[in-house]
């Protein structure tokens, strides 16, 4: 059980961010830079299927007690009490918002390019360390994943990094525009490294991540791109957290709406 | 004499148009410049043209160039270079540059006589 909310907190991050990131696909500063950020979009939302799958197995495997009461939406009711089994797109499209276990970090908005790519910054920064060390996991499924995902989160660590370096040390505007953007979403951050009861069970029994212990790789790699950005660390330390216990800010019903409108008003769709 | 060495920039724009900015007056002033892209399909393949695309610069190009034009596995090597460091024949010249080829079938290898035992060529 612990094993399957593992899996969820990690598939959600790559979900909602994916989403967020896909957001831009069409409103691109310029055509090559809505590609790039498609591409990625895309990377997220395969990685987010591959685990979903693994959820889906570990959550067909539950006891029928276990699964009607895991997930309180009715959508999902219907189909496990009809005896149905659960598959990616269901843990996607079928699941409340309060059964979501993402980082607040990823379901903030896109705002504007420099608050886009200090949201993608900070969690790339973090989703490196995070899958490179999720690659001795016990659960051979989760370290085949952050094998096959390392490489693409490399090169979106690369891309944001790039990227707040050169609005940093561009011009004024664009330094004063990504350092608000920094001093903003800088809270989310604190969530990052949080362990949470999942967590702590998941590094308990061989299959998750330490968090605390990545903290310092993600600082000092954090540090290293704010220096040659020539931007200052934010100095607030109040942290916001509570997504990975299912505690969103307003802006994931709006996500969810969004993206599973489809399916719940046409259930069973496909195309 | 001005007009007969008139430096043609690649697909045939006039100096005016460009890429990088550098005469200031025409309409991608302020644009990021203009950049080649050369993809190696395999190794030992040579760099092929795969087309072009705007970037601040070079490392930027390499990048958009990863996400443009090597998403269905189609590179392993990129090569970049600015637009306008590509000097390109004259059109307009075509005719005394290419034509005189067209009469001299004796330049290719196939006035020789092979013997039987030889296949495949």
């Amino acid at each position: 059980m612990n094993q399957l909310l593992y899996t969820l907190q990690i598939a959600d991050n790559a979900l909602i961010l994916g989403h967020r990131i896909s957001e831009w696909c069409g409103h691109g500063p310029i055509l090559e830079q809505d590609i790039a950020l498609t591409n990625t979009a895309l990377d997220h939302l395969g990685q987010a299927r591959s685990l979903y799958q693994h959820a889906a197995d570990m959550f067909n495997a539950l006891s029928t007690d276990e699964k009607k009461t895991l997930f309180s939406s009715t959508a999902l009711q219907n189909k496990i009490n009809k005896g149905e089994a659960l598959d990616e797109d269901d843990l996607a499209y079928l699941r409340d918002g309060w059964d979501f276990r993402n980082l607040l970090l990823t379901e903030q908005s896109n705002k504007d390019w420099a608050y886009t790519v200090v949201r993608s910054f900070l969690y790339d920064a973090f989703n490196f360390y995070f899958y490179t060390a999720l690659q001795n996991s016990k659960d051979t499924v989760l370290a085949a994943i952050a094998e096959k995902s390392l490489k693409e989160v490399t090169y979106h660590l690369r891309w944001s990094s790039e990227w707040m370096i050169r609005l940093g040390d561009g011009t004024e505007e664009s330094k004063a525009r990504v350092q608000e953007a920094l001093n903003n979403y800088w809270t989310f951050t604190g969530e990052l490294f949080e362990a949470t009861t999942v967590d702590n069970a998941a590094l308990a029994d061989g299959t998750g991540v330490d968090v605390a212990a990545i903290k310092i790789q993600w600082q000092e790699r954090v540090n290293t791109v704010l220096d040659e950005a020539t931007l200052t660390l934010p100095a607030n330390v109040w942290m916001q957290s509570g997504g990975k216990e299912c505690r969103h800010s307003e802006h994931l019903g709006y996500i969810l709406a969004e993206m599973q409108f489809m399916q719940r008003a046409y259930p069973d769709m496909e195309w | 004499m001005n007009q007969l060495i008139n430096k043609n920039l690649y697909g045939d724009y006039g100096d005016k148009e460009q890429a990088a900015g550098a005469s200031g007056t025409h309409n991608t002033a302020g644009e990021w410049p203009l950049w080649e892209v050369f993809i190696r399909s395999k190794a030992g393949l040579d760099h092929k043209h795969a087309g072009s695309l705007h970037a601040a610069d070079a490392q930027m190009a390499i990048e958009n160039a990863r996400d443009v034009y090597t998403r269905r596995m189609e590179g392993v090597s990129i090569w970049v270079v600015e637009s306008k460091y590509i000097h390109a024949s004259d059109p307009f010249e075509a005719a005394s540059m290419y034509e005189p080829a067209n009469d001299k079938v004796y330049r290719h290898p196939t006035f020789y006589n092979l013997p039987d035992e030889l296949k495949h060529m």
